[in-house]
């Protein structure tokens, strides 16, 4: 349990919501003016370094890093975890590093999806080249060179 | 630890005889430790849910770029108020989570006429963010046409101009037509039951010049939107009974005849802090990225 006095804990919790509702604006801030809606003429979301989006990565990056700090605050002070004895704490928090495997899995798939899904459409938008036959003319059926196709 | 250094040092030197029984290995009750473990599981649900939308989200080409589908705002006209109006319900959510940790403080102090005034600060702030979320579930339901299996929020492939205008018409002659570019979101309109799906020309990438229309959007997005943000307003419309009942509880003293801090407070505490944890990611997920 916590050390801290009555007023301590006021403290502590009027500064964290504090730093929470700071952290809140900051994500904001970097998705609307990284997409350019708050400074005109101000954008990093299409910035690119060869093929890499590079802007919308370290957006994105910030923008994650930022809510799990903001959970950790979550968890650590207004949940009082760190006032708890270190087995507890192990033992809700350890189990959810299997998140992390699940996260790159999972992305990985639907990854592969896409690709299989463009594949796809690709291979039924190509065009038949149709030029080799006269139109109308006779259909000439290519004979199999050899017996290995069999049945004739 | 203070005041039991002394006894519990002894304790602490063998992990045998700190699980050989008789003592709290967590110094936590049981109904505390249990709360802890339904919310971790309870973190997996949520997470199983946020990772089958990343999933799907990886698996198509395109997505309905939140700052648009999201920028509605009550009694303001238009649709220029991007993430402004969740911004808004996120602080609710955190201002009722630190009307909550006050109420459980005022429950270590055994101050039973705080802890009630800070529970019902709580449920005031659980209550207006399930209104504002009632609110957005009208506006994309009722006003955008958005359902769980219809999603009419597409997004352009190409750079293209518009032969269409809002309402479906060709543009008269010497009109000046409407451009768009890559990656920018549509939302296709309902008008008589019919959707409007205006056409357009792309004016570059591998279709160049050739005519096409708007069409849906990713299929899953309104599921998982619903039912992320659905099981979530859930949690708090659990949430906010749970306090009043627990409120109620505090108000009658059955919790002063315990004589165990106001525990009760506590765990509900740590359920609602939970709700607020979860709607950071939800938050990420659905709206910043």
């Amino acid at each position: 349990m916590s050390d801290h006095t009555y007023e301590e804990s006021k403290g502590i919790a009027r500064k964290t919501i504090i730093i929470l509702g700071i952290v809140t604006i900051i994500e904001v801030l970097i998705a609307l003016v990284g997409k350019g809606y708050l400074i005109p003429g101000v954008e990093f979301y299409e910035s690119y370094i060869g093929n890499f989006p590079i802007g919308r990565a370290l957006m994105y990056l910030a923008m994650i890093s930022l809510s799990i700090y903001k959970a950790i605050l979550v968890i650590f002070e207004f949940m009082h975890m760190k006032y708890e004895v270190k087995g507890l704490m192990r033992s809700v928090l350890v189990p959810t590093a299997l998140l992390i495997w699940a996260i790159i899995a999972f992305f990985m798939e639907g990854d592969y999806w896409r690709n299989s899904r463009n594949f796809i459409s690709d291979k039924d938008n190509q065009q038949v080249e149709t030029s080799i036959r006269p139109v109308g003319g006779p259909i000439k059926v290519e004979e199999p060179s050899g017996d290995d196709h069999g049945g004739h | 630890m203070s005041a039991e250094t002394a006894h519990g040092h002894a304790v602490m030197e063998s992990d045998e005889k700190l699980w050989s029984g008789g003592k709290s290995p967590f110094k936590s009750s049981y109904g505390k430790l249990m709360m802890w473990y339904f919310l971790l599981s309870d973190a997996f649900t949520f997470a199983g849910f946020l990772i089958a939308y990343g999933t799907l989200r990886f698996s198509m080409n395109t997505w309905p770029v939140p700052d648009f589908v999201f920028s509605s705002f009550p009694f303001l006209q238009g649709t220029n108020y991007p993430l402004l109006f969740v911004s808004l319900m996120t602080f609710i959510l955190l201002a009722s989570s630190f009307t909550m940790i006050r109420a459980v403080q005022e429950g270590k102090e055994e101050n039973k006429s705080g802890v009630v005034k800070w529970m019902i600060y709580t449920i005031i702030g659980g209550a207006m963010f399930l209104g504002c979320q009632a609110w957005e579930w009208t506006t994309l339901i009722a006003t955008e046409h958005m359902t769980v299996s219809t999603n009419p929020f597409g997004t352009h492939t190409a750079s293209g101009v518009y032969l269409d205008d809002e309402h479906g018409h060709a543009y008269a002659a010497g009109a000046e037509a409407e451009t768009f570019k890559e990656g920018e979101t549509y939302l296709i309109h309902k008008a008589d039951g019919e959707w409007l799906k205006r056409r357009f020309r792309y004016t570059d990438g591998p279709n160049e010049g050739t005519v096409a229309r708007q069409d849906f959007g990713p299929k899953a997005f309104g599921a998982l939107f619903f039912f992320i943000t659905g099981f979530h307003g859930f949690h708090v419309l659990s949430g906010v009974l749970f306090l009043i009942i627990i409120a109620i509880n505090v108000a009658s003293g059955l919790y002063v005849k315990r004589r165990n801090g106001y525990e009760m407070v506590e765990k509900i505490g740590l359920y609602w802090h939970f709700v607020d944890l979860v709607w950071v990611f939800v938050f990420l997920v659905f709206y910043l990225l």
